[in-house]
């Protein structure tokens, strides 16, 4: 495995890990600034299994669902980092596993240095005041028996340090003009508000601590097309005026390569491919990024002919029974030997490697080539 | 294939004029009755859909499309649901005017749907080749080894792999993208002359998306069927379609063939929703947003009900509903199959 | 062809999809109502409407136009007003006895609110002014018991539900223990051990045997709920267990909890006559429902209305309780609407 054992792998050494070990200390490297441009969310091996288990008394694990395994990239201060991919590719429960909601079963995920993967108490509670998140589901993401008021209060009332207590009110009729909405509806449910409206709400309730990170899961993929774009426009001018960064998942690829600086491609469990948006989208290398872009139906009728599409084959195999080697093998059209036997590392391909080429970017790819799809022949 | 054409309803065959289409929809409206008022989802919708021919009705949430598909198959709930006005033609005979009866045998027979939720459409305990054969069984009387084989045919068809051996199989042992094919061959069963597709793809994963529209549009040439497709993807309605229908309101506002509607837009609506969508193969700016919200269809505002998010509102558009204006070029010359619901049409497509 | 070849086969495969003609014709009416509350959805806009506006609110403005809950309401006051104050309705003393007057006396229906209204019973004591201070024992033992088994098997139901995993394992397990053991068995083995039973022994002897079907629902209803976004948004703000629980999940699961007690409420007080008409429940210096219907059995043909009005009073309060309970599930089920 020559040819493998000298490209580098992302690993821990190159994380600047903080050594706060005492809670006030953690709490202090976590309130600290990042400077733009800097890392400020680092992803190393992150790997989720669901354990399979039979049995009502004794639970006797049968096999695992590997939603993620060994997920690794960087999130910058102030940038957008799309992930994209289709139903099952773990990408949710990456979102999960960045906001502590899911225990990640290896990896760690440093914010600032910090591995928050092993905070717990008081430590913990500082990190969900700085990572927030935004939800699908604008129906099921606001509890129908508060009213929008409470809503955006509830963060203030978890972090009482945020905002005394004579002031949350009008901080709450604040983010409500911030998002958009008329301050005045601040007693109202959620039920008497349009779905582009309660999202609204819940990017208002993102917003209330001040974090500086918001990850966004399908944000829009709920919402109609006139109003997915007033959201996403919202959403950008609130990175501005707030400094924030996004991680913003998607399987709209339109509207990942509108709002992101850099987008990860993920496939069962695994990132196929990461790099800025040109070089994913003008040059990907992966086959796979390459069927998702060609797949893509473009609103120009004239492209309908010119465009080469690449269908695949066949479906996402599960994930509870991945594919030896490389994981799209099964569906790629250049799979050989070599695929089943090695899984591909993410990385700068070797033919592209020192290269001054958009194409050389990480792609976990035995042979990848760049190929534009998107811009018709 | 001959076996399965039979005559199921009494609707005459397409007689002498050629052209004429095999649906037709006129002034359609359609109301459902609910606690806070009536709400008014279609009010007055015109299209037609011939042999070999795909309109896509393109449109939002609330925007009546789904609805007036649900009336031409007559699975509308009523109530709450009315019809109050409006006829639905399939081949010259007014649908909402026969009995229960004469609409099942088409249904099904001559018009078959194909919904978003695959899942939820099929009956989870019964096997899917039972399913599909029960199509045979049910409409034509063929025994149940027959009706099995037509079914393992017809997942051929769709190309499910080995479908000889999958025909046992229960829904929930497919995947989405092959669940729909199954719905597919559902609704190709019996060789309709006209299929009603309502989202058929959004639910699936964009690789599979492809796979699906493709299928869908080689069987619909090679039965010459046609296909109504209704969806609010711009981007699907691109590939496919042959002429549009864009919805809102309840209203048609605007219809054009596909390559002149994505050219040259001719209702500000139309105009706003092209321009809000972010595109695939360039980074733009910031996206145009129509401001506002979809209206109210329990008080539908006056005049053109999009003057309220319209950029190009004038007075005349709080008053007065504008009809919907056939589309012609500068000089005069027609457009054949443009027309605009917009006052200002001349402006919007030319200036 | 003639389309009398067709076979007749009832409603065929709705939209040239359904299978079977049932699952056919759920597709079609599923997929109507969905644009039917589509529709519904898109009119509930802020703009024309007042201001705030509860699930609470809205289930109340529902509650108000159906008659099953007006009919039953009216009832239950009457009956709570009887069971409070029996002394508004009538003003003889229901354990007054006088034998030689009125053994089994008939009753005159044309005398309105009066002694012997509904007649006299085997003692010579006036059926009108028992069955009007029967109805506290009945009320009180219903409500205590719905109160009881709500919160017991609330609380069970609520722990097992949310903390999943070997608690909810034993706590399931044991639900079903008791499942096992029907209500009118349990309350009698467990009323022998008492000799001096009032309505709060058979208030704990019903609790004690009542709070799985409870508990089962609560269950049910977290799990649900506990999966529900807006839940896993308030752990993503840091919200600890308390929060979480009583904030977010228990105002949503509240309403079939509430329906099920409700109906259920019916049934206690009807299990309360059984086990007095057992002779295992209340006993006679108690006036309850139960105790004269079952002092009036033996003499079914000489004076049937010493049991007949007992007895209807009893089936009216269970009927009025499970009609409430049907009109309040229509109203919170927004679905139904």
């Amino acid at each position: 495995m020559a040819e493998t054992a000298d490209v580098k792998e992302p690993n821990v050494s190159d994380v600047k890990v903080s050594d706060a070990s005492t809670t006030a200390e953690v709490e202090a490297v976590l309130d600290a600034p990042v400077e733009r441009g800097e890392p400020i969310l680092q992803v190393r091996n992150l790997v989720k299994h669901f354990p399979l288990t039979q049995g009502i008394l004794l639970k006797k694990q049968v096999g695992a669902v590997k939603a993620v395994d060994g997920v690794s990239f960087d999130l910058y201060q102030g940038e957008t980092l799309g992930i994209v991919g289709e139903s099952g590719c773990g990408k949710s429960t990456v979102a999960k596993l960045l906001m502590t909601l899911e225990t990640a079963t290896s990896g760690e995920v440093f914010y600032k240095g910090q591995d928050i993967t092993k905070l717990s108490g008081r430590a913990l509670k500082a990190v969900r005041r700085n990572i927030q998140m935004v939800f699908q589901d604008p129906y099921t993401s606001l509890n129908p028996r508060m009213t929008v008021g409470d809503i955006i209060g509830e963060p203030f009332e978890i972090h009482p340090e945020v905002a005394p207590k004579g002031d949350r009110r009008k901080r709450v009729q604040e983010l409500l003009d911030v998002v958009g909405l008329n301050p005045e509806y601040i007693n109202r449910y959620p039920h008497q508000f349009s779905g582009g409206q309660r999202q609204r709400i819940g990017i208002a309730r993102g917003l209330a601590l001040n974090p500086e990170i918001i990850i966004c899961d399908e944000p829009v993929s709920a919402l109609d097309v006139s109003v997915q774009a007033q959201v996403v426009n919202l959403m950008e001018r609130l990175q501005d005026e707030f400094n924030l960064s996004y991680i913003f998942i998607a399987h709209d690829l339109s509207i990942v390569r509108h709002i992101s600086d850099r987008v990860g491609v993920m496939y069962l469990g695994k990132m196929a491919e990461i790099g800025t948006d040109v070089q994913i989208y003008d040059h990907p290398t992966h086959p796979y990024t390459q069927a998702l872009l060609s797949a893509v139906p473009v609103p120009d009728p004239e492209a309908r002919e010119g465009r080469e599409r690449i269908i695949l084959t066949g479906d996402v195999p599960s994930p509870a029974n991945p594919p030896s080697g490389c994981r799209f093998r099964t569906r790629c059209w250049k799979a050989q030997d070599k695929c089943a036997e090695e899984v591909p590392l993410l990385a700068v391909p070797e033919v592209f490697a020192g290269k001054q080429t958009p194409a050389a970017h990480e792609s976990a790819c035995h042979f990848a080539e760049e190929k534009d799809v998107v811009h018709a022949a | 294939m001959t076996t399965t054409t039979e005559k199921t309803a009494n609707v005459p065959e397409q007689s002498g004029e050629k052209n004429a289409p095999l649906l037709e929809v006129r002034d359609l409206h359609v109301e459902f009755h609910t606690r806070d008022g009536v709400a008014k989802a279609v009010n007055g919708v015109n299209y037609s859909v011939s042999a070999g021919e795909t309109l896509a009705v393109l449109g939002e949430s609330g925007s009546g499309k789904s609805v007036t598909a649900q009336a031409i198959m007559g699975i509308l709930d009523m109530p709450p649901g009315r019809i109050p006005k409006g006829e639905i033609l399939f081949r010259g005979q007014d649908m909402l005017k026969m009995s229960a009866d004469e609409r099942r045998k088409i249904r099904g027979a001559k018009i078959a749907m194909i919904f978003q939720d695959a899942l939820s459409s099929l009956n989870p305990v019964l096997s899917v080749g039972y399913q599909l054969g029960e199509m045979f069984r049910v409409h034509q009387g063929m025994s149940k080894k027959d009706a099995k084989a037509k079914a393992i045919e017809l997942m051929d068809r769709v190309r499910i792999p080995a479908a000889k051996e999958r025909v046992n199989d229960y829904p929930h042992q497919f995947s989405g993208g092959m669940r729909q094919r199954i719905m597919i061959a559902m609704a190709l069963a019996l060789e309709p002359d006209l299929i009603i597709a309502d989202e058929p793809t959004t639910a699936l994963d964009v690789t599979v998306q492809a796979q699906v529209m493709d299928l869908l549009a080689e069987l619909q040439r090679e039965f010459n069927m046609g296909l109504i497709l209704i969806t609010h993807d711009l981007g699907v309605v691109a590939d496919v379609a042959d002429k549009i229908a864009v919805m809102y309101a309840g209203r048609i506002v605007e219809t054009a063939p596909v390559h002149e509607l994505y050219k040259r837009p001719a209702h500000p609506y139309t105009r706003g929703l092209l321009d809000s969508i972010p595109r695939l193969d360039q980074k733009g700016q910031e996206l145009f947003a129509i401001k506002g919200l979809p209206p109210n269809l329990l008080n539908i505002p006056a005049g053109c009900a999009f003057s309220p998010r319209c950029p190009k509102v004038q007075d005349i558009c709080r008053t007065e509903v504008p009809a919907l204006h056939d589309v012609a070029e500068q000089d005069g010359t027609a457009m054949p199959g443009r027309r605009s619901a917009c006052h200002f049409w001349k402006e919007t497509i030319h200036g | 062809m003639p389309d009398n070849k067709t076979p007749q086969a009832g409603p065929a495969g709705v939209a040239g999809t359904g299978p079977s003609t049932a699952a056919g014709l759920a597709d079609a009416s599923n997929a109507s109502v969905a644009s039917a509350a589509e529709v519904i959805a898109e009119a509930g806009k802020p703009e024309s409407r007042e201001k705030a506006r509860s699930l609470g609110q809205d289930a109340w403005r529902e509650l108000r136009r159906n008659w099953i809950f007006w009919v039953s309401g009216v009832l239950l006051v009457l009956l709570i007003l009887m069971a409070a104050w029996p002394s508004l309705f009538t003003d003889v003393d229901p354990r007054h006895a006088d034998l030689r007057n009125h053994y089994l006396g008939g009753p005159q229906w044309s005398h309105f609110f009066q002694e012997d209204w509904f007649g006299y019973n085997v003692q010579g004591q006036s059926v009108y002014a028992r069955t009007v201070y029967g109805a506290r024992a009945s009320i009180i033992v219903g409500v205590c018991v719905t109160i009881a088994v709500t919160v017991l098997g609330g609380i069970i139901g609520m722990i097992a539900g949310y903390f999943g995993g070997w608690v909810d394992t034993v706590l399931s397990r044991l639900t079903d223990v008791f499942f096992g053991i029907p209500l009118l068995l349990g309350g009698l083995v467990l009323l022998q051990a008492f000799t001096n039973r009032t309505v709060w022994t058979v208030t704990f002897a019903l609790t004690a045997f009542g709070w799985m079907q409870i508990a089962r629902v609560m269950r049910g209803a977290v799990i649900t709920q506990k999966q529900a976004d807006f839940v896993t948004a308030a752990r993503a703000l840091g919200a600890g267990t308390n929060r979480i629980l009583f904030r977010h999940i228990l105002p949503n699961v509240l309403g079939p909890v509430i329906v099920v007690a409700t109906i259920a409420l019916g049934g206690y007080i009807a299990t309360e006559a059984t086990l007095s008409y057992l002779g295992i429940g209340l006993k006679d210096p108690t006036v309850s429902w139960g105790v004269d219907i079952s002092a009036a059995q033996k003499d079914v043909r000489d004076g049937p209305h010493a049991l007949m009005m007992p007895a209807s009073f009893l089936s009216l309060t269970v009927l009025a309780f499970i009609l409430l309970g049907d009109a309040v599930r229509d109203a919170l089920d927004p679905k139904l609407r």
